[in-house]
């Protein structure tokens, strides 16, 4: 059976840490970073749990500051 | 799989629209008014009207939308956007014109811009961003500002004895003969910025077509001005905001 994977890349520097990716992901995917900061010292958002991504775009729809590209494949 | 051989290239299905510069946004974490921007940016650029489109910023915090989208850009004078949008749309008739305005700017001090543009059918999309409060001068009462709601200006809520009620201005806004669409949408879910993409897509098409007056009017919130995280600022506003200003077209000819 046909499985999707995703995959996103966050623009660390860009993101403000407001966590709407975090809430808005299905999967449970995304967190923000417990300790590490960027050079503003916002905590950013990245993949805690990168084999769930579905590659669904909510994350990045919803990020204010377009941070989040969005990668997607179908695994036969 | 490894996550690496999933992020090439061909395999990009979202990112950040082309017309978006590199300048980081100045807006607080989590604001409404970025992911606005970044609808009006995606749309230009799909629907081939970069070249055409002049934006007006208004005063508020989006007073700055001009650093952050290569587009034409005009900085107009507090609520005076739909004033220079006539002029610009009338002079220049085969660009597309649109402002861009908070609650503060288009339903308090530009009232009489908005709704005599509006009523002229004038050929702009008028992009109303509603988070109920002024939030570039620090939180104070708008006209749109719920009852009971605190503020800077209303620190035990606002009253009606006091304040008046809380002004639905698109709701006036359809009932003019000069707009030929006016909707009310938010961008609080992924579904939401789906739906209001939509609309502002609507909007822009209407006014290349010379329809009259668009108005889309987005339900936002003021997390730093409601003193709220992002996420719960998204939350109270589904629970309070929608009872007074529904989602949805109000009025589509
Ligand atoms: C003529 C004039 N009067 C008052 C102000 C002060 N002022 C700046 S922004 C603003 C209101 C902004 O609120 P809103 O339009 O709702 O935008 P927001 O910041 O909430 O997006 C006011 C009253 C001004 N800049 N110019
Ligand atoms: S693309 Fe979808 S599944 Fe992947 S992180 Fe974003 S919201 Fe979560
Ligand atoms: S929504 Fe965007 S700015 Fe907010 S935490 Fe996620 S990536 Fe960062
Ligand atoms: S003050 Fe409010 S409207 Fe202005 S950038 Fe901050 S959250 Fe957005
Ligand atoms: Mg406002």
């Amino acid at each position: 059976m046909a499985k999707i994977r995703g995959a996103v890349v966050v623009n660390e520097e860009r993101c403000k840490g407001c966590s709407l990716c975090v809430v808005a992901c299905p999967t449970h995917t995304l967190a923000l970073q417990p300790k590490e900061v960027n050079d503003r010292g916002y905590h950013y958002a990245y993949m805690a749990d990168a084999p769930s991504c579905i590659g669904c775009a909510s994350c990045a729809l919803v990020c204010p500051d377009a941070c989040i590209e969005v990668y997607k494949v179908r695994v036969d | 799989m490894d996550v690496n051989d999933i992020i090439k290239p061909e395999n990009k299905v979202y990112g950040k629209p082309v017309l978006m510069n590199d300048n980081n946004m100045h807006y607080c974490p989590g604001c409404s008014h970025g992911v606005v921007h970044k609808l009006v940016a995606e749309l230009l650029d799909e629907m081939g009207v970069a070249e055409k489109a002049v934006g007006i910023a208004p005063v508020g915090c989006a007073v700055f939308a001009y650093n952050y989208l290569d587009i034409d850009w005009v900085e107009a004078a507090h609520g005076r956007a739909p004033a220079l949008a006539t002029a610009i749309s009338r002079l220049y008739p085969e660009n597309l014109v649109f402002t861009y305005q908070g609650d503060g700017d288009l339903a308090a001090i530009g009232t009489c811009e908005t709704i005599h543009a509006a009523n002229r059918g004038e050929n702009i999309t008028i992009i109303f961003i509603n988070n109920a409060i002024y939030g570039m001068t620090g939180g104070q009462m708008a006209p749109t500002t719920l009852i009971g709601m605190k503020t800077a200006t209303t620190p035990y809520g606002r009253r009606v004895d006091l304040n008046g009620y809380p002004l639905a201005i698109t709701d006036l806004l359809a009932r003019l003969d000069g707009t030929c669409y006016v909707t009310r949408q938010s961008v609080h879910t992924p579904a939401a910025v789906r739906k209001a993409k939509a609309a502002i897509k609507k909007a822009f098409q209407n006014s290349l077509d010379k329809k009259g007056t668009s108005i889309v009017e987005i339900v936002s919130t003021c997390n730093s001005g409601w003193k709220m995280s992002p996420a719960a600022a998204n939350d109270w506003m589904a629970e309070h905001m929608f009872e007074k200003y529904p989602l949805g077209d109000l009025k589509n000819v």
